[in-house]
């Protein structure tokens, strides 16, 4: 082995419930990608090469320098993986929202793994299964027992699951951010572990929009105006997320007249995203009568956990709704309450 | 198998100028209420993040009460009127979370009126014990099937693991 190839660092690249989006904005790097394959072999990374969940197993535990981990967890088979890359990887980063947050995927935190294979295996237009069948996690053949991943009735973040280093926000992170990132992973300038390694202001404060601290008396769907193009889009009635969200991403949707929905997450120090749009949205609401208040945000606000918890469910405080019927509902549920 | 009687866990969090005073006065007077709250101070109604009560409620709190000043008699001018448009916030989507609407309320209730704060109190009790307990961490654990099968991939690939070495 040469000396360069000695002091090279490894890199692994893993998805859970994802969408590979955010291996689609790593390779948006561009050309840099060759500078990060000059300071990185990259030992594992199944969206773009080959590679065997085996010769990870056989890896020295911390032997991978860095893991990008995009995906939150949904299935058993998820889980583990975490836990390996966790084993083997020193820095672990939850690489975009659905690592940090839970993202679109977390959404399915509004149901439950039977409702959710209801609707996949039977209710879809395109789908035929009479005798309705289900994946099983177990199936006995005559070789023995066939396993599929068990499906969870909730999907947690990353950092649910294990100890997480570092958190590249964004759905997905912007290229330019994940190219900051590695040149601060290899310059060895990363902020303390445990932080989100990017801005700590909103999109409100990067966004060129003039404000006035306007009010409203209407919540307003995109598609029933035209906005203008100068003033703040909250002020003109649309539910914008930019005061709860992140910087990083330039504001870029208002930049095109469309209001942030917040894929960057929530603004350093904002620990329930959807709290702090709530407070948000209820500043600019111009009335002081709680039947008129409730009926500006039923109308406006049809859906409020998708629209205030679009990115960010199994990250809240109460991570999913309700279950009809709590599982889980025994004694260790209640260990965790307070007294 | 003897069941225990339900008591219900509120966290309260009330306005340091009225409803805190209104439940101070209360406790002087000897105005009986439900014994179930645990009250937090705050400066004031408007300082009532809806992430204090989402968090609350995550913990184990079985209901939460907001109280604050009435309506135009706030200590910070406009602040009571804040908490009620974040109120109408979080209600809206505590529903959209299947939360129940009485778990949370919220009550004016001035320095002076300890026994309006004590029936308030005593019916947000009612009302939770109505409903059942919350236990919202029981809603993120998942059944035994699915811990189990988890042990199994950790020992299957053990085992392979043992074999290759
Ligand atoms: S964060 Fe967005 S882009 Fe990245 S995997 Fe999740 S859904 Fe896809
Ligand atoms: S609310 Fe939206 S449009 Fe208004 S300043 Fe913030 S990001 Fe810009
Ligand atoms: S403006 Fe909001 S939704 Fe759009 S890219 Fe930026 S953070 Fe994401
Ligand atoms: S000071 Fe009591 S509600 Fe504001």
């Amino acid at each position: 082995m040469s000396e360069a190839a000695a002091t090279k660092g490894k890199l692994a690249i893993y998805w859970a419930a994802s969408c590979g989006g955010c291996e689609i904005s790593l390779l948006g790097i561009d050309t840099k990608i060759l500078d990060v394959a000059e300071a990185f072999d990259v030992v594992f990374c199944p969206c773009i090469a080959d590679g065997k969940v085996r010769d990870v197993e056989k890896m020295q535990d911390g032997e991978i320098d860095v893991c990008l981990f995009n995906g939150g967890i949904r299935t058993s088979e998820q889980e583990y993986m975490a836990r390996l890359m966790r084993k083997k990887s020193k820095v672990l980063i939850a690489f975009g929202s659905c690592a940090s947050e839970g993202c679109i995927p977390g959404l399915g935190n509004l149901h439950n793994r039977e409702t959710i294979f209801e609707d996949s295996y039977q209710e879809t237009a395109s789908t035929d299964n009479p005798q309705r069948v289900r994946p099983q996690s177990v199936t006995e053949v005559d070789e023995g027992k066939l396993h599929l991943p068990v499906f969870y009735d909730t999907l947690k973040t990353l950092d649910q699951t294990v100890p997480v280093d570092y958190y590249l926000p964004g759905c997905p992170p912007e290229s330019p951010r994940i190219w900051e990132a590695i040149e601060a992973i290899v310059a060895g300038k990363l902020p303390p572990p445990g932080a989100v390694i990017g801005e700590h202001t909103t999109v409100c404060d990067t966004c060129p929009r003039t404000r006035d601290e306007k009010k409203i008396k209407a919540f307003k769907r995109t598609w029933e105006v035209l906005p203008d193009e100068e003033t703040c889009l909250l002020e003109q009635g649309l539910v914008c997320c930019g005061p709860a969200t992140r910087a990083g991403c330039g504001a870029l949707c208002p930049a095109v007249n469309s209001p942030c929905i917040g894929c960057y997450g929530p603004n350093q120090g904002v620990e329930d995203y959807g709290a702090r749009l709530m407070s948000a949205l209820a500043s600019v609401i111009d009335s002081e009568d709680p039947e008129e208040i409730d009926q500006i945000i039923e109308q406006g606000i049809p859906d409020p956990v998708g629209t205030f918890y679009r990115f960010s469910l199994a990250a809240s405080h109460l991570r999913r709704s309700k279950r009809e019927v709590a599982a889980g509902n025994g004694p260790s549920a209640a260990a965790a309450d307070v007294r | 198998m003897s069941e225990q009687k339900f008591e219900p866990k509120i966290v309260g969090f009330l306005c340091n100028w009225c409803s805190y005073r209104a439940a101070d006065l209360a406790g002087s007077a000897r105005i009986q209420h439900a014994p179930n709250v645990r009250i937090i101070r705050v400066m004031c109604s408007g300082r009532v993040d809806p992430s204090f009560v989402l968090k609350a409620l995550a913990m184990g709190a079985d209901g939460v009460m907001i109280a604050g000043c009435h309506p135009g008699e706030c200590h910070y001018l406009e602040q009571n009127y804040k908490a009620m448009r974040r109120f109408g916030m979080l209600q809206h989507t505590l529903r959209g979370l299947g939360v129940e609407e009485k778990r949370v309320q919220l009550v004016w209730a001035s320095a002076a009126e300890g026994q309006r704060l004590a029936e308030a109190i005593d019916q947000l009790v009612a009302d939770v014990r109505e409903l059942g307990p919350l236990h919202w961490a029981g809603n993120w654990e998942e059944n035994g099937e699915r811990l189990q099968a988890l042990e199994d991939i950790v020992h299957e690939h053990q085992e392979a693991m043992e074999v290759t070495a």
